[in-house]
């Protein structure tokens, strides 16, 4: 022990973004630690690199542009007078050359030692590892140029799954099912790995159905303690990525906790590992497998701190200073239960695809722990993850805890971007999941809600609300006759109407101002007779009819953002006035998000039939494929490979086939 | 500023009974108005609901900013005569993208449109409103032109009947009808623009309404535009005209040039609407408001109680200040001196305001203090206030040795020459010469408005069925002639009957005498409407005035 100094950080880089950045910086405050942010440059005006107390801007757009430019981020870690860099997780967070650099230049590296990272990083050497130690591990094959893919897949036996030697949160994954799907899968698995990881070594492993994702975390000193904070379970994934995580698992018995931890530790010990690290499992009945083992901090990290009392970043800080852990794994307990559910900026209706655009209303709840990276007006680029916040909830028992974290998503304020709440709430109330009925298969079998599908009632009080909020507005803006009361008449007239879009339904309504100052409403038929209680910033406190509630509502263009305590509903308001001169484009297919041209498949006067592939988009470092709705031909391809697209840019023009004529 | 106290007992039998009365004229109202926004009755708004058009009503409220109050004026327009109620036709005040409009059209559903006695009065009431307080003129252009079984010509009376009636309900003649042109025409030149949105056939003298206009906005295959229609053509001419190329919109917004602005359909018209007025470059010459606008502090709702349909009934006119004014706070000027008219300062939606209210016959020394007080305010550029409860200026030996005359006189004087915007409203009798001398329709005032239980005439129905006994009884007297009794009460009676009836604030209005009847309790908000309108021209006062007679 005497060979290790301790060496204080002082100043602490964060060599990645958003929530995780921030979460890092709120540590290292904490620990009187100064901080540095660098940041691309779409996220000039992000929340970290305001929180942070310095920061260096890296001049690109693109992830590959910046904070995967290990060249890049060296060269700001070593302009900002760092002692210490925390990679948090993605990016350069387990990349064994850029931790050498940084060494070497006698800079801090928050994390495990190099060749902890080389041997563990990729996946195939690691397995290799693991099998020597005598964990079991998942029959798998490594795809070399030349080898005969089938066979390889036939003798590990379909589901297989194709997966980057070097990847991490699902991309460069593919599960096929039959041969036929073979081919296709390995390629664009490996045009994914090369574009997010700059290495398009892939292996196939066998592929488990329905089994549970189930990690142990680990921490190790540079003194030789390495202890594990128990499990966490992360079974419920969509496009090979988790969204609900917990600890402690309701499926990890004791006897389970004890071989899993023990092996965790013993690999550990084994190769030297020091900081935070995860081994993941598969497991199935008491049977698991390794999986690979996480180099870094996880996402997840929060649940654990929750059940564990620990502050992970604090940990990594000491342990990267030289300190001794200071605990033993006999003096580690679990306390409670911790779920975390990641918010997303992606369509759950549209096979979870990301969604970028604006935050218009962000207010989270103050009932849970929110990671965040965003505030109100922040815009989920297409170059970075869709990630808006994590939400953790911890209770004393697990039903408490999904029901908290459940409760905490709905109330919180979240408009002007299609994202995952709605989904994220239904999961957590299903039956499978209070009962821990949670396999990798979750999201299939169980099938929760994608969407919340507001009531009639819901609808019609917050067009209430939205139309009063408006009428509020115009008037406090009103240039002339401010103070006559709102929409007063000395005769009879036609009463006010509004009409909103609210999903694919319109919603029309009349109202007419009383001269006590109420409202008498018409929706659909029904009557109302609304009070307004008062306008307070965002807020509308509103009688309707013997039900008293107060919205918040926000405007954005014609969109009304309306959270009621039942939850959120988007309204759209409809145009009073014909729009000129906007003829209705039909037979085109649109992008379905900005992205980028990989392939355009088809040019001008081809017949295609239904299901046929037209263009290859990337997008969100995920390849889209545009296929033929029907059979047709195709009249005009506007784009080409390499363009940069737009949201709903026109990719091709395309005719239906003409019945026969 | 003081704060009016109210001295009101609204647990008092005749409160009650006031209420009583009011509450029962304005149900009496609001069937009116919903007869009126009936226009031509269901079946006509089905035809047209059928050909995609909006009655005016329609027409208008889409025009108008959301939520934004409208004025309309002269609502009850021809109750009680051949025409439908409301005369088939709505002017009113409006705000269209934040400007102050006067905005009026005919209504299509009421016998297309055409012009009879009392909505030609309106239409030239809109533009007078136009003129006098520089509002951007805006009109809904259809209509079927004279009504040819009226008569014809701007005085045209409507129509049935015999042959012959028409003839004699003719009050007009055609040559007296180019007024409408000269007058858009001059609000042009005033530096007032003028906008025609032509929803459908404005044929002959019809056509100069967009002729003479700064914008014209033609509705796509309704708006029909020309000096002569095809039947005119045919016997002028003989030529057989196709109605699109003589006059259709197509036709002018891309051959004539006489339409500015082709719309594809009603709503698309009213939405360049929008986008014409939004572009005016509007800017108010008057003051905005400048004083706070807190409600006041009495109940409005005791409006209802104050006065009823017995005018004899004395009540304290600072009860009706004290729920009309800012915080109800009251400056009263003179106070000790000619309390039969209150006068003072106040403030209505933040606007700076003059008072003068009746409480009482006007003596010598009221009118002195009202001409001083009109001085006053044209010293400082605040506009006049006008609550008529007047049963006249006092009559008799005394007063007449006294001045009363005179003083009278010089009330009038500085009623007539005073140059700040006067708003009247008649809350209870306006009689005779006092009617005059608050500032009665006569004398340039910007708006008047009248309550349900108001009356005004030349005197009292008793006064005058007293009157004339007392005059057929000297010429009885100097014939040598028996005086009949009995013949006198039966016409007594009848006169009284006549008077009474003529002398009600509905009549009134349906003659088109006021710019409308309004509810006691909407007074703030039409007075507060009503100064802000009139701030679209400077408001200035004067030095200048006739001759005082001393």
């Amino acid at each position: 022990m005497a060979d290790v100094n301790i060496k204080p950080i002082t100043r602490l880089l964060v060599a990645n973004r958003g929530e995780i950045a921030r979460r890092i910086f709120r540590t290292a405050h904490e620990m009187g630690i100064a901080t540095v942010a660098i940041y691309a440059d779409s996220d000039a005006r992000a929340p970290f690199v305001h929180e942070a107390d310095s920061a260096i801007a890296l001049q690109g757009k693109t992830s590959a542009e910046t904070y995967l430019d290990a060249e890049k981020v060296y060269a700001a870690c070593v302009a900002s007078g760092a002692d210490a860099v925390h990679p948090g997780y993605g990016f350069l967070s387990e990349n064994a050359r850029f931790a050498e650099a940084i060494m070497k230049r006698d800079i801090t590296w928050v994390g495990p030692p190099t060749h902890a990272i080389e041997q563990m990083g990729d996946k195939l050497s690691a397995k290799q590892a693991m099998t020597d130690a005598g964990v079991p591990t998942l029959p798998a094959h490594e795809l070399n140029v030349g080898d005969d893919l089938a066979k390889a897949a036939e003798a590990i036996g379909f589901p297989v799954l194709v997966k980057a030697a070097a990847g991490g949160g699902g991309r460069g994954m593919r599960v096929v099912e039959s041969g036929a799907d073979l081919e296709a899968a390995v390629e664009s698995a490996r045009r994914e790995a090369e574009a997010s990881f700059g290495n398009d070594t892939v292996f196939l492993e066998r592929w488990l159905t329905a089994s549970r994702h189930v990690e142990i975390q680990i921490l190790g000193d540079n003194h030789g303690n390495v202890v594990h904070l128990f499990e966490r379970e992360c079974s419920i994934q969509r496009r090979h990525q988790k969204v609900i995580e917990e600890a402690p698992s309701s499926a990890v018995t004791p006897a389970i906790r004890e071989k899993m931890g023990s092996a965790a530790v013993n690999a550990a010990q084994k190769i030297g590992y020091t900081s935070a690290g995860t081994v993941e499992f598969l497991l199935d009945g008491e049977d698991f497998w390794f999986l690979e083992v996480n180099t870094r901090l996880q996402v997840e990290h929060p649940v654990t701190e929750a059940i564990t009392g620990l502050d992970l970043v604090r940990e990594q800080l000491r342990i990267a200073e030289g300190e001794e852990l200071g605990y033993d794994q006999d003096s580690l307990t679990i306390n409670g239960h911790a779920i975390e559910a990641r918010l997303y900026a992606e369509d759950p209706t549209k096979n979870f695809l990301p969604s970028p655009g604006t935050i218009q209303v962000w207010k989270p709840s103050s009932q849970a722990r929110f990671d965040s990276g965003v505030e109100a007006g922040s815009e989920v680029s297409v170059n970075f993850d869709p990630m808006i916040a994590k939400v953790i909830a911890h209770a004393p028992t697990r039903r408490e805890a999904a029901a908290k974290l459940a409760r905490a998503l709905e109330t919180t304020q979240l408009h002007g971007i299609t994202n995952n709440r709605d989904f994220l709430v239904a999961t957590l109330r299903t039956p499978a999941f209070i009962a821990g009925d949670t396999t990798t298969d979750f999201i299939e079998r169980v099938n929760p809600a994608r969407t919340r599908e507001p009531s009639p009632t819901e609808v019609s009080d917050a067009a209430i609300a939205a139309a009063l909020f408006a009428q509020d507005r115009r008037r406090k803006n009103a240039k002339v006759l401010r103070h006559i009361s709102t929409g007063w008449r000395n005769s009879l007239m036609p009463p006010e109407r509004v009409r909103y879009a609210v999903g694919d339904n319109e919603c029309a309504l009349e109202y007419r101002a009383q001269r006590d100052g109420t409202f008498e409403m018409n929706i659909g038929g029904e009557n109302h007779h609304i009070t307004l209680h008062g306008v307070n910033g965002n807020q509308i406190d509103l009688a309707i009819d013997q039900r008293r509630i107060t919205f918040s509502v926000s405007e954005d263009d014609a969109n009304r953002y309306v959270h009621a305590p039942t939850g959120d509903v988007v309204l759209t308001e409809l145009d009073r006035f014909p729009k000129p001169g906007i003829a209705e484009f039909s037979g085109g297919l649109y992008a379905p998000m900005p992205g980028k041209v990989l392939a355009t498949e088809v040019s001008a006067g081809e017949s295609v039939s239904e299901g046929q592939l037209l263009v290859i988009l990337e997008a969100m470092k995920m390849e889209h494929r545009i296929t033929a709705p029907i059979d047709g031909v195709v009249q005009e391809v506007p784009v080409s490979e390499g363009d940069q697209v737009d949201n709903g840019q026109i990719l091709v023009v395309f005719e239906e086939n003409e019945e026969e004529s | 500023m003081a704060v009016l106290q109210s001295q009101l007992d609204t647990r008092s039998e005749q409160f009650r009974q006031n209420k009583e009365e009011m509450t029962a004229k304005l149900e009496q109202m609001d069937e009116l108005y919903a007869e009126a926004a009936q226009g031509g009755g269901t079946e006509a708004l089905e035809r047209l609901a059928k050909r995609n058009k909006m009655p005016i009503r329609e027409r208008i409220a889409w025009a108008l900013d959301p939520d934004s109050p409208f004025l309309e004026i002269s609502p009850l327009a021809a109750w009680r005569s051949h025409v439908a109620i409301g005369s088939g036709f709505v002017v009113g005040v409006g705000v269209i993208e934040g400007v102050e409009c006067v905005i009026l059209g005919h209504d299509p559903s009421v016998r297309a449109g055409a012009f009879n006695h009392f909505n030609s009065k309106k239409l030239m009431r809109g533009l007078e409103v136009a003129r006098e307080n520089r509002l951007p003129y805006v009109q809904f252009v259809e209509s079927a032109g004279a009504d040819l079984r009226g008569g014809g010509g701007g005085g045209g009376g409507g129509g049935g009947g015999t042959p012959v009636d028409p003839l004699l309900r003719v009050e007009g003649h055609f040559a007296e009808s180019g007024r409408l042109f000269y007058e858009i025409t001059e609000l042009s030149k005033m530096r007032i623009p003028t906008i025609s949105l032509v929803f459908g056939a404005s044929t002959a003298g019809g056509a100069y309404q967009p002729g003479m206009s700064d914008y014209n906005i033609f509705v796509k295959n309704q708006a029909m535009v020309s000096l002569g229609g095809p039947p005119l053509v045919k016997m002028a001419t003989g030529e057989d005209a196709e109605p699109e190329s003589l006059g259709g919109a197509d036709m002018h917004t891309s051959t004539s040039g006489l339409g500015d602005y082709l719309a594809e359909n009603e709503m698309d018209g009213i939405r360049l609407l929008r986008e014409v007025v939004g572009h005016l470059n509007w800017r108010k010459l008057g003051p905005g408001p400048s004083m706070p606008a807190d409600p006041p502090i009495h109940d409005r709702q005791e409006l209802l109680g104050i006065v009823g349909e017995d005018l004899k009934k004395p009540f304290d006119i600072r009860e009706v200040v004290a729920r009309v004014v800012d915080g109800s706070r009251f400056e009263e000027f003179k106070p000790r001196y000619g309390p039969t008219l209150v006068t003072g300062w106040a403030s209505i939606h933040g606007y700076p305001i003059g008072i003068l209210g009746n409480n009482g016959a006007l003596m010598s020394e009221s009118s002195e203090k009202a001409s001083q007080f009109i001085q006053l305010c044209n010293q400082i550029d605040v506009p006049l206030l006008f609550l008529h409860n007047i049963t006249g200026y006092v009559v008799g030996t005394d007063f007449e040795q006294g001045g009363i005359t005179k003083n009278g006189s010089k009330m009038i004087n500085a009623v007539t020459n005073s140059t700040v915007p006067h708003i009247t409203v008649i809350v209870g009798a306006s009689y005779g010469a006092g009617n005059y001398g608050m500032s009665g329709r006569a004398f340039g005032t910007k708006f008047t408005f009248i309550w349900p239980t108001a009356k005004i005439a030349v005197m009292g129905p008793e006064q005058m069925a007293g009157v004339m006994t007392i005059i057929q009884k000297a010429s009885a007297e100097r014939r040598g002639a028996e005086f009949d009794e009995a013949a006198n009460s039966l016409r007594e009676a009848a006169v009284m009957a006549n008077a009474e009836e003529q002398s009600k604030g509905l009549f009134a209005t349906s003659r088109v005498s006021d710019d409308g009847m309004i509810d006691p309790r909407d007074t703030r908000d039409v007075v507060g409407f009503a100064l802000s309108a009139v701030a679209n021209d400077a408001v200035k006062g004067t030095k200048e005035f006739g001759t005082w007679r001393m």
